[in-house]
């Protein structure tokens, strides 16, 4: 018997769900309009009113807004509210640049703990269970997002944060936790910890898992299921946008439903902005329709998707999104063909391998030549040359099928391939294009 | 019948195989026989050691990528026409060779032939029925 958090949202007939966004936008558009001068001077420059503005079929006649905007505006430049009315802060990560500061006034944070305790729900969670939020708690939006979700459902929370991998498994044991939430990565270390320490899923308590904030395959997921002997569930979110909650899988498991009562997604053709129709694959765009303190509109995301409307199994009428499939801003050009090396990270997985590579780009004689370097793994080697030879070769053919082109692989020794504390360097690109 | 061989893998890199006889050389291992495969970007170092268990650990101690498999070494009469003979019985006998390599020692009658095959014990019967002598690991010792 499925559960909603919100059943009237949740299941609402979608020319409801069309009317309700409709309401919001225009009200959401006079907001920015008049509290924002610099999407307001966007708006004036592409000769855009908010009176144009009569529903979601004209919310492809707004500007984007890119990441560029939120840097240029640093701190507070984009905020529709005065800051005595924001009462929480937070930061992303900011890997080039400055970080991206956001804002919620408390009516933002209500709506915040609403769309994740919907993802509490969804996965079978209610004031009974005992939620362990291993995401960090800080400036990012991971750990304080899951724990003001998970208290708003009444569930006994945990702000276990991240690290101290013992005491998280500690924990585990002895509170009795039921729903992990943490990164994919995180879920994976914690149950090698766990086997390592001569334990198994039988010595905790959990039935389900929540994780997000990293790309993580199919192969990945069952991995941790198996281990850990959860359900392990998609979330899905951006800082820019709330932080966690923006769209989450429900038992289906089968796409995320995005809270369409609070974010417009579109799909769109990154090189053009060109709106795409649902099924085809593009940059996924949202639009805030509810928040006040740092509502944007027409936000880029950079993430690459599928936005499809199904019935869906679980009863929820809310649009899904795929899991991203790459980023634009990872994006290579290789003789022609976008290249995501997050695509490139699925194949390697999926073929068991861990996920340390490297993609070295250059240009020789005017033709631009791709080679991935491979961790092998211990187990992976063999005393005979065909057996490795085969290894890359199978590498190789499976790199074609899923890019179109001939990229040559490499396999190498473990730790070659520098690590580096935050986010990997995965693409060395020796060509001078710029 | 079968004798362990230890099998590492190397980045075709300057230095990379210096680094090795290194680790062996100051964990005082001695190295019988010695066969370098090599592709254009990595090399498979094969060796023969006195004592391959204590090899083993301390290449995993390292964190060295490394295999052990079990191969055979024939003992043929250090003579020409020896080799030959011994590789004809091998395809009469439909027994593919993934790989071979050879070491001598200060005896002066044998020549030794480490032969990696997919099953030792038809080859090890195949071999013995053909008046061939196999060297156990223990034996291996004392050559």
């Amino acid at each position: 018997m499925e559960r909603y958090y919100n059943p009237e949202m949740e299941t609402m007939p979608v020319a409801e769900i069309k009317e309700l966004q409709s309401e919001r936008l225009k009200k959401q558009v006079a907001h920015v309009y008049s509290n924002v001068p610099y999407y307001k001077n966007l708006m004036d420059e592409a000769g855009i009113k908010p009176s144009d503005i009569k529903g979601v079929d004209d919310l492809h006649k707004l500007p984007f807004t890119y990441k560029k905007h939120l840097r240029d505006t640093y701190p507070y430049g984009l905020f529709a509210v005065p800051m005595r009315e924001v009462i929480r802060l937070h930061a992303s990560s900011g890997t080039t640049g400055k970080q991206i500061v956001v804002g919620y006034t408390k009516e933002d944070l209500d709506i915040w703990d609403e769309i994740v305790a919907r993802q509490l729900v969804a996965v079978g969670a209610n004031e009974d269970d005992i939620i362990h939020v291993a995401y960090g708690y800080g400036l990012f939006t991971g750990g304080l997002g899951l724990h003001g979700g998970a208290q708003r459902l009444g569930a006994s929370t945990i702000p276990v944060s991240s690290g101290n991998t013992k005491r998280q498994i500690t924990i585990l044991q002895d509170f009795g936790s039921t729903v992990l939430c943490c990164t994919p990565s995180y879920a994976a270390y914690l149950s090698e910890t766990l086997y390592s320490m001569g334990l198994t899923s039988d010595d905790i308590h959990l039935k389900a898992g929540i994780f997000g904030a990293e790309a993580w395959t199919d192969q990945m997921r069952h991995d941790i299921e198996e281990s850990l002997g959860i359900k392990a569930y998609d979330i899905y979110g951006l800082t820019e946008i709330m932080g966690p909650g923006v769209s989450y899988e429900c038992s289906a498991q089968s796409g995320m439903h995005v809270n369409e009562d609070h974010f417009i997604m579109e799909t769109i053709d990154p090189n053009t902005g060109e709106v795409l129709p649902e099924g085809t694959q593009g940059e996924l765009v949202f639009s805030c329709i509810t928040k006040r303190a740092f509502p944007l509109l027409r936000y880029r995301t950079r993430d690459i998707g599928v936005a499809f409307r199904e019935t869906c199994s679980c009863g929820r009428t809310f649009i899904k999104m795929s899991k991203p499939r790459g980023r634009t801003d990872d994006m290579i050009t290789i003789r022609g063909v976008n290249v995501f090396p997050s695509q490139i990270e699925a194949v390697l997985m999926e073929l068991g391998y861990p996920s340390h590579y490297q993609i070295i780009v250059d240009r020789i004689n005017n033709t631009d030549t791709m080679n991935v370097n491979v961790e092998m793994l211990p187990e992976q080697f063999s005393d005979k040359v065909s057996v490795l030879e085969g290894r890359e070769q199978q590498l190789t053919e499976a790199l074609k099928s899923l890019l179109g082109i001939y990229v040559k692989v490499h396999l190498v020794a473990p730790r070659t391939i520098v690590r580096s504390e935050g986010k990997a360097i995965r693409v060395i690109d020796n060509r001078k294009l710029f | 019948m079968a004798i362990k061989q230890i099998s590492v893998f190397l980045e075709n890199k300057p230095g990379r195989l210096a680094e090795l006889t290194d680790i062996l050389s100051e964990h005082k291992i001695n190295i019988r026989a010695l066969s370098l495969a090599d592709t254009k970007d990595f090399g498979i170092l094969r060796i023969i050691v006195d004592d391959p268990d204590k090899t083993a650990s301390i290449l995993q101690e390292v964190e060295c990528i490394f295999t052990v498999a079990l191969v055979l070494a024939a003992a043929i009469p250090d003579e020409p026409g020896s080799l030959s003979r011994i590789l004809h019985i091998l395809a009469e006998n439909d027994i593919n060779l993934e790989y071979t390599y050879a070491f001598i020692t200060r005896k002066e009658e044998y020549a030794y032939m480490i032969l990696r095959v997919e099953d030792n014990e038809t080859t090890s019967a195949v071999l013995t029925d053909h008046g061939f002598k196999l060297v156990s690991q223990e034996e291996l010792f004392s050559l």
